[in-house]
C-alpha cells in the first residue's frame, strides 16, 4: 500500500477525535465508523479508549457487532486502546453479565485492573524497542496472560504488568498514546496496516 | 522523535492534570446517570452509561422537598460502588473541601461540586489542584467555566436548570459557551486582554482558548434533559457528553428510556435513530415552566 491508508475509529462512544488526530499525525485518512456500510469501506480500525459495556452494548443495538467480529477474524488490522484492547481480547475478567467481546487476540484482559480513578497514573514504558515513552492509564486493564502466538510489546513498572501485546495484525494497548502526542504507537500500527 | 523529552521520568504519577483530564475524555460520547439506589445503578450500567453519579436524592425530589441539601451517605455511594463497573461519580456541596476529601477517600472516580445541592461558601470554591481525584464543575458561561478550570476542574458541563426536565436553561447555556468562544476567536491578540477582564478569567486561558477553539477540557451538558432528542439536540449543539438526573429515574419506563437516551447520544445527528428510540419510552418525567420558577429556587445561580 502506497497511498494513505483508510483507517477507521470505531465511533460509538470514547476519544475518537484523539485516535483521528493521532492517525493523521502519523499518515494515514482517518475516518468515523458507526455503521456496517462505513466500516466495509476502510483498510483497518481503531477501537478508542471510553467504555467498554457501552460500546457492546451500543455495537449489539445497531448491530454491528457482527460485521466487527468478521472483519477482525478475516485480518483486517486492528488497534485497541483500553477500552479497546478489552474488545479485543478472547477472554476479560472483571467484565459485567454477559458482557462480550469482539475477540481475536489469544489472552486474558482483567477489566480495571490498575484500580479506580484515584489510582489511575503516567509512567514511562518501552513500546516495542521504539525507546521510552509516557503513557497514560486511566482505571486501566492489564493482560493477565497471553497465548503463545501473542508478542509482548511493552510492561508498565509497577508490578511488570503486560500492557502491550501484538498478535499478527492486531494490536492492544492499556494505555492511550492518543492523549500524549506522542504518536510512535500509531506509526507503528499505520506500518503494520502498510505490511499487511 | 527523541525519547529524552523533558517529561519523560521513571517513576509512576497519579493525579496529573493529564490523567485526570483523560479520564473525561474517555466518558465522550456518553451518557452520566444520577441513581440513588444500587439497583438503579445496574439498570443505568445495563443500558449503557459511561458512568453514574451516586446520590440520596435526585434534583426533582430535592426540589419538592427543601431543607440543605449536602454529600451522600458514604454507605449508600459504598453499594453503588460495588454494585457497578463503570465509574461513580458523587457530589460534593460548592466550596466544601471537606466534603470532596471524604469522597476522594472513599474512592469515587469523579467529585462534581454541585449546585444542585445547598453551597458550602459563598466566595470560594474548592481548590481542585490539591487533589488526586478528579472534579466535574457546572457553568453558565465561558467565564464560569474558567475560573472553575483555573481552580483544577478536569471537566465541564452546562449547569442548565437541574429537576426541571425542562432543557431550556442547557440550551441556553450550551449556547452561550460555544457563543463565547466563537467571539474569543474572533479577537485580535490586543482586545484578548480586555476580553480576559469582561470574562474575569485568566488571561492565559482566554487566549489559548481563542487560539484552539475549544475549552482545554471536555465540555457535557446537564439540567433537564428529559428525551433522547433533548440529548441529541444538545450533542447538536456542542456538548460531548450528556448527563441526566431526574431524567431517567422519574419517568415511566427507566430502563429503557436510558438506553434510548444512550442510542440517541451515540447517533446524535441521526433523525431516523432518534426517531426510533423515541417510540413507546411511556411517561416522560412531568416538567417544571421556567417562567412559573421563582428566582430563589432557581439552582443555576448558585455558584459564580
Amino acid at each position: 500500500m502506497t497511498s494513505a491508508p483508510t483507517i477507521g475509529v470505531l465511533a460509538l462512544q470514547g476519544d475518537v477525535r484523539e485516535h483521528a488526530r493521532s492517525l493523521e499525525a502519523a499518515g494515514a485518512r482517518a475516518v468515523t465508523v458507526r455503521r456496517p456500510a462505513e466500516l466495509e469501506a476502510v483498510d483497518a480500525l481503531v477501537v478508542p479508549g471510553g467504555e467498554s459495556t457501552t460500546m457492546w452494548k451500543l455495537a449489539e443495538a445497531f448491530e454491528l457487532l457482527e460485521p466487527l467480529r468478521l472483519r477482525v477474524k478475516s485480518g483486517m488490522p486492528t488497534y485497541g486502546s483500553c477500552a479497546g484492547m478489552i474488545m479485543l481480547a478472547d477472554r476479560i475478567e472483571g467484565g459485567i453479565e454477559g458482557q462480550q467481546t469482539l475477540g481475536g487476540l489469544d489472552m486474558v484482559v482483567r477489566r480495571n485492573a490498575f484500580g479506580r480513578q484515584v489510582d489511575s497514573f503516567e509512567a514511562s514504558l518501552d513500546f516495542a524497542g521504539r525507546g521510552l515513552m509516557r503513557a497514560v492509564f486511566i482505571r486501566a486493564p492489564w493482560v493477565e496472560s497471553v497465548g503463545a502466538d501473542v508478542e509482548v510489546l511493552g510492561l508498565a513498572e509497577p508490578g511488570d504488568r503486560i500492557v502491550a501485546v501484538r498478535q499478527g495484525p492486531l494490536l492492544a494497548t492499556s494505555f492511550h498514546p492518543e492523549l500524549t502526542g506522542d504518536t510512535r504507537v500509531h506509526s507503528y500500527f499505520v506500518e503494520m496496516v502498510r505490511e499487511l | 522523535m527523541s525519547s529524552s523529552t523533558p517529561e519523560v521520568t521513571d517513576t509512576a504519577v497519579t493525579g496529573t492534570a493529564r490523567v485526570k483530564r483523560g479520564m473525561a475524555e474517555m466518558l465522550k460520547g456518553g451518557v452520566i446517570m444520577d441513581v440513588v439506589t444500587p439497583e438503579q445503578a445496574k439498570i443505568a450500567e445495563d443500558a449503557g452509561a459511561v458512568a453514574v453519579m451516586a446520590l440520596e436524592r435526585v434534583p426533582a425530589d430535592i426540589r419538592a422537598e427543601g431543607g440543605v441539601s449536602r454529600m451522600s451517605d458514604p454507605d449508600m455511594i459504598d453499594g453503588i460502588i460495588a454494585a457497578v463497573s463503570i465509574p461513580v461519580m458523587a457530589k460534593a456541596r460548592i466550596g466544601h473541601f471537606v466534603e470532596a476529601q471524604v469522597l476522594q477517600a472513599i474512592g469515587v472516580d469523579y467529585v462534581d461540586e454541585s449546585e444542585v445541592l445547598t453551597p458550602a461558601d459563598e466566595a470560594n470554591h474548592i481548590d481542585k489542584w490539591a487533589f488526586t481525584v478528579p472534579f466535574v464543575c457546572g457553568a453558565t458561561n465561558l467565564g464560569e467555566a474558567l475560573r472553575r478550570i483555573a481552580e483544577g476542574a478536569a471537566m465541564i458541563r452546562s449547569k442548565g436548570e437541574a429537576g426541571t426536565g425542562n432543557v431550556v436553561e442547557a440550551t441556553r447555556h450550551m449556547r452561550q459557551i460555544r457563543g463565547d468562544i466563537k467571539r474569543l476567536a474572533a479577537l485580535d491578540e490586543a482586545e484578548l486582554y480586555a476580553a480576559a477582564k469582561e470574562l474575569r478569567a485568566p488571561y492565559e486561558l482566554v487566549a489559548e482558548i481563542a487560539k484552539t477553539g475549544k475549552l482545554p477540557v471536555v465540555l457535557f451538558t446537564a439540567g433537564g434533559i428529559a428525551t433522547p432528542a433533548d440529548a441529541a439536540m444538545m450533542m447538536q449543539l456542542g456538548a460531548e457528553g450528556v448527563f441526566v438526573g431526574s431524567g431517567i429515574f422519574k419517568s415511566g419506563d427507566p430502563a429503557k428510556r436510558a438506553a434510548a437516551i444512550v442510542k440517541a447520544t451515540t447517533f446524535y445527528d441521526d433523525p431516523d435513530v432518534i426517531a426510533k428510540v423515541s417510540r413507546g419510552l411511556g411517561e416522560a418525567m412531568v416538567g417544571i415552566n421556567l417562567a412559573t420558577l421563582p428566582e430563589s429556587e432557581r439552582l443555576a445561580t448558585r455558584g459564580w
